[in-house]
């Protein structure tokens, strides 16, 4: 219990430590550019709080249920060497963690409301909902196949720079041919990704499998994952885009 | 829709986008590998915490950071606050903008060296590299590379200046620095990109240049509004990459004066 408490403590730290830079640089603008009164800054204050606990729970949480149990799973997948298996489970972790990577929730439904204010898309909740859950899913099955690529770039040995090189060239070219308005959201979904949920349980993988592989080193490997991860959500929601 | 509605929603969108994992988790761990959860009932705790975390996260972004990031866009771009020089031109020109782009590289800054990912990834790095490349010379490089991403992005929402034409060029220049640094340094500079880009950092920086598009005229949310995360993931590749750079040259500076 008072091991349970500490943990929660720390995370509540690191919490307040990603937030506590975007409270006071607003804090000084809002009072010595903006010149507002301290009163202004209760919204900043009462949402900051509730991001703080919010974020500390669901960290805490994800290390007491997520965390452990996918770490296992990885490295006994790895160690069982089914590929089947192994390229299956890459493909839900990538598509699992990403569903529920906050960020993205975020950003996709700032993107619905936009595209329906513009008029790209229908001005109803409905369409909204249904426009940001297509962007969610779109990020999550590019992230799913990318850690399937990462596994199996790390089987076959496949070269990391050519995979990445010839990704972005398809970025390029999708870009040209891609409708305008997505083309600022595809390229923001590729860093949106790489955060809180999907890091850990991806690094995870990735070093459980280049430590069953002879020859293979842990921190190169698992480093491919997260760069092919912030590179498929990029051309996938572009495609995404262009069927809309 | 009443406070108590919409956060009994947004419980229910978090459990519904938390069940599959924990599903998939189930039963690979029941079939695949034919074990029974170890510590069942401290995983149905964590997720009930991931839960309950998330929808707090959320109505606490929703409501109170994100309009906070768009209002601060707004109030910095406001012609009564540019002066009068703004008023009189139909479109001021974008250096009258200059108090965004200080907030914006203020904002990539801070958050970047509070980020306790990259203070793992420096001390690491540090030790691997033999002390060549510094804990703090790495965060400054990193805070620098997010801050001038940033505040880049915002002058390109102003000018509306198209997003493709920078990110190619700054691949190219990517490209182009990976022949040139030291090997040490390139796997650290393209991860660095990744690292800083936060979950409370991410929603902030898309409400900023979303405002940004709003009130600056002739820019629209949808075409110029986002970008800002692309530039804060790529920057900070280029800042790592010429921090290498510069402290080999450094160090061959400083041997060649010895001897």
């Amino acid at each position: 219990m008072r091991e349970a408490l500490l943990t929660l403590g720390r995370d509540a730290l690191s919490s307040v430590r990603d937030l506590a830079p975007i409270v006071l640089v607003i804090g000084v603008f809002q009072i010595f550019v903006i010149r507002q009164s301290a009163a202004d800054l209760a919204p900043l204050v009462s949402g900051g709080l509730l991001v703080v606990a919010g974020l500390t729970l669901f960290i805490y949480g994800l290390r007491m249920a997520l965390f452990p149990v996918g770490e296992s799973l990885a490295f006994s997948l790895a160690e069982k060497g089914s590929v089947f298996w192994l390229v299956l489970f890459a493909f839900v972790l990538g598509f699992g963690t990403t569903i529920v990577e906050p960020a993205l929730i975020v950003v996709a439904g700032e993107a619905a409301q936009v595209a329906a204010e513009a008029q790209a898309i229908e001005l109803s909740a409905a369409a909204m909902d249904r426009y940001a859950l297509g962007l969610r899913l779109t990020v999550a099955v590019a992230v799913g196949v990318a850690l399937v690529l990462g596994v199996l770039r790390i089987l076959l040995n496949w070269s990391l720079p050519a995979m990445i090189i010839s990704g972005y060239l398809a970025v390029v070219l999708v870009t040209t041919i891609a409708p305008p308005e997505i083309i600022g959201i595809a390229y923001d979904s590729g860093g949106v990704t790489t955060s809180t949920v999907t890091v850990p349980l991806v690094t995870a993988l990735g070093i459980g499998l280049a430590s069953a592989i002879r020859d293979r080193n842990p921190m190169l490997d698992g480093f491919g994952l997260i760069a092919l991860a912030s590179l498929t959500p990029i051309l996938f929601v572009l495609l995404f885009g262009m069927l809309v | 829709m009443d406070p108590i509605a919409s956060t009994a929603r947004i419980v229910l969108d978090s459990a519904r986008d938390v069940l599959p994992i924990a599903v998939f988790l189930f039963l690979f761990q029941r079939f695949v590998i034919g074990q029974s959860m170890p510590g069942g009932r401290r995983i149905i705790v964590g997720f009930v915490f991931v839960v309950v975390g998330l929808a707090c996260f959320l109505v606490g972004l929703e409501h109170a950071l994100f309009p906070l990031g768009r209002l601060m866009a707004k109030k910095l771009t406001d012609p009564a606050f540019l002066g009068t020089l703004a008023t009189q031109a139909a479109h001021p020109g974008w250096v009258q903008y200059y108090w965004i782009y200080l907030f914006a590289f203020a904002i990539g800054i801070s958050t970047t060296l509070a980020e306790p990912a990259l203070i793992a990834v420096s001390m690491k790095a540090n030790q691997v590299s033999g002390g060549a490349i510094g804990i703090w010379g790495l965060r400054v490089a990193v805070a620098i590379g997010v801050g001038v991403g940033v505040s880049l992005g915002c002058f390109r929402i102003v000018t509306g200046f198209p997003l493709h034409f920078f990110i190619a060029a700054g691949y190219v220049m990517v490209m182009i620095q990976t022949i040139f640094a030291p090997k040490v340094i390139v796997p650290l500079a393209y991860d660095s990109g990744g690292v800083t880009t936060s979950t409370v950092t991410v929603p902030l920086v898309t409400a900023l240049g979303l405002g940004l598009a709003e009130t600056v005229p002739g820019r629209s949310p949808l075409l110029d509004g986002f970008g800002l995360v692309a530039f804060a993931s790529l920057f900070p590749i280029i800042t790592v990459l010429a921090y290498g750079q510069i402290s080999v040259l450094w160090e061959r500076f400083t041997y060649a004066r010895q001897y």
